[in-house]
């Protein structure tokens, strides 16, 4: 019988080539024949094609591609247009936000107008996939998890770029693109927000960050064990617990108990991944717009712990001074 | 296998290894605890970098004391407007000692006309007078910062008539209808090679701009330091961690950057020498920018047409942390050279000659 070892996929499961459930009249056709490949079978499914575009892709991917373009030609002009420093760079180059007096206000292309335009179109982009996401799960009859998944997503984004910034009337307050500069950013915005690690959505959205790679683990590999007994055909074992099912079941009710069904533990995936973006969000709407400094708030909460002094106290010198800066 | 697989699995091997290698610190990396235990308070070292740093901060052995002559320079020699009070004999050794610290290859005549000592004709004389009297601030102004170790003319110079770490404005990024990087987001070894801003030192060691951006109260509504001016802040203190080797815990507690409840003394030390530096290049250096934009290259006869005494936009080079500081934690790692050099504390303070006179031709 076939086996699924760990990485690659020694035997390829390959039927006809299926074009898939027809389409209704108002929607475009599906684009290219079908073929395999036979290194894609390896990692997932061998076939590649027919891809449905539609008018939703069509326009994400255009207005995707305007804010690329917009992107990695002011990264481009910020090297004095030298294509080698652009290479060796890349890491570090940005389109950063306007500056902080600009408010809400379009500023000048160059200080943070093409920053708005890229913004503008990489949203339009996302909300665009998103439509075409929901669009096409309800044409195969699927429930829409995926999108609202995705929706999880993009509100971490749009509170990043968008709801926060307008909140605190200053675009500056938005995260630049650009590899290093955004995380740079975050760190610089932890530091500024006293410490985020002090903020209790922050913390929720890790555990649900760490928990969701603990499940997919967890989850993975036993699927993988038990897959020679068939325990990868999952839809069916949830219906009738074959003996790959109840070995995965008895398995986690030895080493701890309590274990999930084949189909309980995708909602449990489901949600701890999608609570992990939903819990960041809150954590960063908060940020600034209420609280200011984290860790004086754990303090005022009694969730910071005080340790004790190690060093003798220090004074303020700007105190003395009669300066502060 | 086949050779799809073979090649592929090798090109992985090879690009996880160019990462694991130019990414991670070679062990042995040793941490010290700092704070109290389980906070993280750590300060991290590796012995390449301290052995790095031993090398790069030997102190000269001292010129042995020398008997006094019973006379004082300015009776003995002409236009001594700063040592004058010292004895004649201390004097040249003290020149003699400067000459050892700033111009060992170039000599005397870097400062001096060899033809008439007195005079004032080569600009980096005067330039000299100005620095002694620095050197003499510094040391009985910023105890704050220096303690009792002092600096001397080597703590900066260390045998280069320009020290080797010192800055000058950063020439701005025109990018006509694009974007600017808006002084971060290049490869910058002053920033530490983060995409953080890469001249902090014009903003805080020239300008003194608000360093602080944390809000003193939970909810402080009336703190509107951007994030943007946060970068500028952590720009500036990846700067502070270049100049000394030393990690953020240093100086504060990471837990909360801000307090001054928690942080290490060092922390206030650091606090005095930001407006140590920033005196240094606006008392001091910034006023002298006229006798080197009169002579870029240095003296006619000493200099070097290699290495221009201005920056790209014509401002003198000045000072930063690392100027002293050079990697190490304290500078030479703390040898108390200006013990063996008392003739650097009795620099008279009193006004010198206009710098024009200097500026006339020889």
């Amino acid at each position: 019988m076939a086996e699924y070892l760990n990485i690659f996929t020694r035997v390829q499961v390959r039927g006809p080539a299926y074009p898939g459930v027809s389409l209704p009249r108002s929607d475009e056709p599906r684009r290219g024949v079908p073929r395999f490949l036979h290194l894609a079978g390896k990692l997932g499914d061998a076939q590649i094609g027919p891809i449905y575009l539609g008018w939703l892709g069509v326009l994400s991917l255009a207005c995707g591609f305007v804010a690329f373009e917009i992107i990695g030609l002011n990264m481009l002009a910020s090297v004095g247009w030298d294509p080698i420093q652009f290479v060796r760079q890349l890491f570090w180059l940005a389109l950063e936000p306007p500056a902080p007096q600009y408010g809400l206000s379009f500023p000048p292309m160059a200080e943070g107008g093409w920053w708005l335009m890229a913004g503008f179109f990489l949203t339009a982009s996302i909300l665009l996939w998103w439509l075409r996401v929901y669009r096409r799960a309800r044409q195969l009859g699927m429930g829409t998890h995926v999108a609202w998944a995705f929706a999880a997503a993009i509100w971490l984004y749009l509170v990043l770029g968008f709801i926060r910034p307008i909140l605190m009337g200053s675009w500056s307050e938005a995260v630049p693109f650009g590899i290093f500069p955004h995380l740079d950013w975050t760190a610089a915005f932890s530091i500024r927000y006293g410490n985020l690690f002090y903020n209790p959505f922050h913390a929720l959205s890790i555990v649900f960050l760490y928990g969701s790679t603990l499940l997919f683990a967890m989850h993975g590999a036993t699927i993988l064990a038990v897959s020679r007994f068939g325990g990868e055909r999952e839809i069916e074992h949830t219906l009738d617990r074959g003996t790959a099912a109840e070995r995965a079941g008895i398995f986690w009710r030895w080493t701890m108990g309590f274990n999930a069904t084949y189909e309980s533990i995708h909602r449990w995936a489901w949600w701890f991944a999608v609570l992990c973006p939903l819990a960041g969000g809150i954590g960063i709407l908060l940020t600034g717009t209420v609280v200011d400094n984290w860790y004086l708030w754990a303090v005022q909460h009694d969730f910071a712990p005080a340790y004790p002094a190690v060093f003798p106290p220090s004074a303020d010198p700007a105190i003395a001074a009669g300066v502060v800066r | 296998m086949n050779i799809f697989l073979q090649s592929g699995l090798g090109v992985a091997g090879v690009v996880g290894a160019a990462i694991v290698l130019l990414t991670f610190e070679r062990p042995p990396v040793e941490t010290v605890q700092r704070g109290y235990r389980g906070t993280g308070m750590e300060l991290v070292y590796t012995e390449r970098a301290l052995e790095r740093i031993s090398a790069a901060n030997i102190v000269p052995e001292a010129d042995p004391p020398v008997d006094p002559v019973g006379q004082r320079a300015s009776e003995v020699y002409e236009n001594v407007q700063v040592l004058g009070d010292l004895d004649a004999g201390q004097f040249i050794r003290l020149m003699a000692a400067i000459t050892a610290w700033v111009s060992p290859e170039q000599g005397c005549n870097y400062c001096h006309n060899p033809e008439n000592l007195a005079s004032d004709d080569v600009y980096t004389k005067v330039v000299t007078r100005r620095m002694l009297q620095m050197t003499r601030a510094i040391n009985t102004d910023w105890q704050t910062h220096v303690k009792e170790t002092g600096v001397t003319c080597y703590t900066c110079h260390r045998g280069q008539p320009i020290p080797r770490q010192v800055w000058s404005t950063e020439p701005g990024r025109s990018t006509a209808m694009l974007a600017a990087s808006a002084g971060q987001n290049v490869v910058s070894s002053s920033a530490g090679l983060t995409s953080l801003p890469y001249d902090p030192f014009t903003a805080f060691f020239r300008d003194s701009l608000p360093i602080r951006v944390n809000g003193t109260t939970p909810h402080g509504p009336n703190n509107r330091a951007s994030i943007k001016q946060t970068e500028w802040t952590y720009g500036l203190m990846m700067h502070f961690s270049q100049a000394t080797g030393a990690n953020c815990t240093n100086c504060h507690n990471t837990q909360n950057f801000a307090s001054w409840n928690d942080a290490a003394p060092t922390r206030i030390s650091a606090w005095h020498g930001i407006r140590m530096v920033r005196e240094i290049n606006n008392a001091y250096i910034e006023p002298l920018t006229p006798l080197w934009a009169a002579n870029r290259n240095g003296p006619p006869e000493r200099g070097s047409a290699t290495m221009s005494r201005l920056g790209p936009h014509g401002d003198a080079l000045k000072t930063n942390c690392a100027t002293c500081h050079q990697g190490a934690y304290k500078p030479l790692l703390g040898a108390p050279m200006l013990r063996d050099y008392p003739e650097l504390n009795a620099v008279s303070q009193n006004p010198t000659t206009p710098r024009s006179a200097a500026l006339a031709p020889r």
